[in-house]
């Protein structure tokens, strides 16, 4: 592994006056602390003194505090956006994260180590080791039903989850259906409610029994989670009222011919709409006619 | 990678920065740092309090390089102030030790030590100066009448003479060695402690303040207080020296302070007094800003609460800090196909129940 004095050398004077992945030690350490108290709690959000960083609060800085107290020089690193590695806020992050540490980029699901995502979990399997980072607005899944984050705290404590189960319930008396369409709330290992971040439903049992280590950072609202290796994880269901996740049939990428994956639709000038897969590196493994594990439930 | 590096982001973002960067750096008429501290200091002085580091050349900095928007100005020292060392905490400056420069109550006409108005545009009338646009000529200012600077000590507060009085409850005791909470190191619990709430809000953002302030005068939540002081100067900043332990100065920052009275109301518990204090206090030349602090720690402090917004705690301090909340607003830019594409889904399900039902009525 290089030292951190090779790295400063390479990386030269652009980035003098900042420390190795621009946070101080202490703060490092903190985090990692943090970290090590989310993934012993899956679940628990635990609060922590949230620095300021060069990017803006909702741009990622949750996630990017976990990333920047966990790589080190001879990590990969993968940021997508959305699903996208070329989408502007995740090349922005990238190349900040690549500048103060020195770390590799990549595009690859497969090859990295750590993946700092907004807002999707990769189509392609993640194995053992590997880390997925997911940036998270609000950490808190009481905050529709209960904004004061003290009392959300307390009904966390007491596992008081009923007016959670009201809220999912009256949706469906309302709507015929639950309505949380990205962020959809999960139950965590049998404990604790959680807030997914806005992932879509489709990504949602990804999370249950998954290799990985999921990381969540919430930087404005100073919480980090975690959802460890073989963690059971649960959307909130009743028996008559499953849950469901969207639906692609018949669908595939107008780009790369992929099917069964996550999909977004364009509207097109000619009035019709064109389907794109979300998660671009796996659209292009699929164009390569490379062979992509996608089951993530065995 | 036909599929991903098609959109070139990079050089999208590379191209923007360029661009930035030269309307900072273009131009015979480029704006020097030493100008916007020696004739912009109102906003030199928002940007360091708001950013929360006291450094002239660098609270200046930033003002030109976010082209003068307060806001980004702020965020950029704060993204720099954060990577800092936290060498130590000074000790407890009070009021009392202030250089003022500028001193008025609106509770009493006399007061101990005599009213000085110093700088303020408070009774000009704002007709536009347009000597100005060929630069103008300054003004000679002939010193005060008896020309004295008067003695610290020649100023005691406004606020010790309710208090003495007993319509007002006594200070606080505050231990020598209360380390206080530092908000850039810890996150916030509720209910805050007195020295978490009081470094928010003297971060807030200035207009954050005031609207909640104003919101709070016109009869949601606060009361019209009066300002029993509201005073500028320069407070001394010492620290116990490391080797004696014996208290010394380092330096003086430039304040703005407001000691506001709230309530008045006679109440059934005679043994208590009448009034509380709402304290407000800002870095450099800010007196919106101090009197709306003043106001709202005021409000946040009423024993019997109205239900309103700004006497809850936690709606004040989680939004009045502009760089949380200008981040988050304007997230909305980022792209949000995925989530948006869910919401489709959910909205097209429903769609189909709901004329899956009125087929089968």
């Amino acid at each position: 592994m290089p030292k951190v004095s090779t790295l400063l050398e390479e990386r030269g004077t652009q980035f003098a006056g900042y420390s190795f992945a621009f946070l101080d030690d202490m703060a490092k350490r903190e985090i990692r602390r943090t970290i090590l108290k989310a993934v012993a709690i899956p679940g628990h959000q635990v609060p922590f003194g949230s620095r300021e960083m060069p990017i803006a609060r909702g741009w990622g800085t949750g996630g990017l505090q976990l990333t920047l107290a966990l790589v080190g020089g001879d990590d990969a690193i993968k940021v997508i956006d959305q699903g996208d590695d070329a989408s502007v806020n995740a090349v922005n992050l990238r190349r900040l994260i690549a500048k103060t540490t020195g770390a590799t980029e990549t595009l690859d699901t497969a090859e990295a180590t750590l993946i700092q995502s907004r807002h999707r979990i990769p189509e392609e399997v993640m194995r053992e080791g590997q880390i997925l980072i997911l940036q998270v607005p609000i950490p808190e899944p009481l905050r529709m039903v209960e904004r004061s984050v003290a009392a959300a705290r307390a009904m966390h404590a007491e596992m008081d989850y009923s007016r959670m189960w009201l809220a999912l319930y009256e949706d469906i008396v309302r709507r015929g259906e639950v309505s949380a369409g990205a962020g959809y709330p999960v139950l965590v290992n049998g404990r604790f409610v959680m807030a997914p971040s806005p992932i879509p439903r489709w990504d949602i049992p990804k999370l249950d029994d998954a290799r990985c280590l999921f990381l969540f950072g919430a930087g404005r609202e100073k919480r980090i989670y975690a959802v460890p290796p073989f963690t059971n994880v649960e959307p909130l269901e009743f028996d008559d009222y499953p849950f469901d996740t969207e639906h692609f049939d018949g669908k595939e990428c107008a780009v790369s011919g992929a099917k069964d994956l996550y999909l977004v639709e364009s509207p097109t000038e000619d009035g019709s709409t064109r389907w794109t897969a979300s998660d671009t590196n796996y659209a292009d493994k699929v164009l390569a006619g490379q062979e992509v594990d996608i089951q993530w439930k065995r | 990678m036909g599929y991903s590096s098609v959109r070139g982001g990079l050089e999208a973002i590379e191209h923007a920065e360029k661009l930035i960067h030269n309307q900072v750096t273009e131009g015979d008429d480029v704006v020097e740092i030493g100008q916007v501290a020696g004739h912009l200091q109102l906003i030199t002085d928002q940007v360091m309090g708001e950013g929360g580091v006291y450094d002239v050349e660098l609270g200046a900095l930033a003002v030109k390089q976010a082209e003068g928007d307060p806001i980004e100005a702020s965020f950029l020292l704060r993204a720099y102030r954060t990577t800092l060392p936290r060498v130590g905490y000074s000790l407890a400056s009070t009021g009392r030790e202030m250089r003022i420069t500028r001193r008025i109550s609106s509770a009493f006409r006399d007061i101990p030590g005599g009213q000085v108005l110093g700088r303020t545009r408070d009774y000009t009338q704002r007709l536009v100066d347009f000597s100005l646009v060929e630069g103008g000529t300054p003004q000679p200012v002939t010193p005060s009448a008896d020309g004295t600077v008067p003695d610290d000590d020649e100023f005691p507060l406004v606020i010790d003479v309710l208090r003495e009085q007993e319509l007002m409850s006594p200070a606080p005791e505050r231990r020598v060695d209360d380390e206080p909470f530092d908000v850039t190191r810890e996150p916030l619990r509720f209910p805050a402690g007195r020295s978490a709430r009081l470094q928010v809000l003297a971060r807030a953002e200035t207009g954050a303040l005031l609207s909640l302030a104003y919101a709070g005068m016109r009869g949601y939540g606060g009361a019209h207080g009066y300002i029993g002081e509201l005073r500028q100067g320069d407070l001394p900043v010492k620290i116990s020296h490391p080797v004696t332990g014996r208290a010394v100065r380092i330096g003086w920052v430039p304040v703005t302070e407001c000691y506001q009275i709230v309530g008045g109301q006679a109440t059934k518990h005679q043994d208590r007094p009448d009034y509380t204090m709402g304290y407000g206090v800002v870095v450099g030349r800010n007196e919106r800003k101090a009197i709306s602090m003043s106001i709202i720690d005021g409000s946040l402090k009423k024993e019997n609460k109205s239900g309103n917004v700004i006497e809850d705690e936690e709606y004040v301090l989680y939004h009045c800090d502009a760089i949380e909340a200008m981040g988050f607003v304007e997230h909305l830019k980022l792209p949000h196909y995925v989530d948006f594409q869910a919401s489709l889904a959910r909205t097209s399900k429903v769609r189909e129940l709901v004329k899956a039902a009125r087929t089968n009525a």
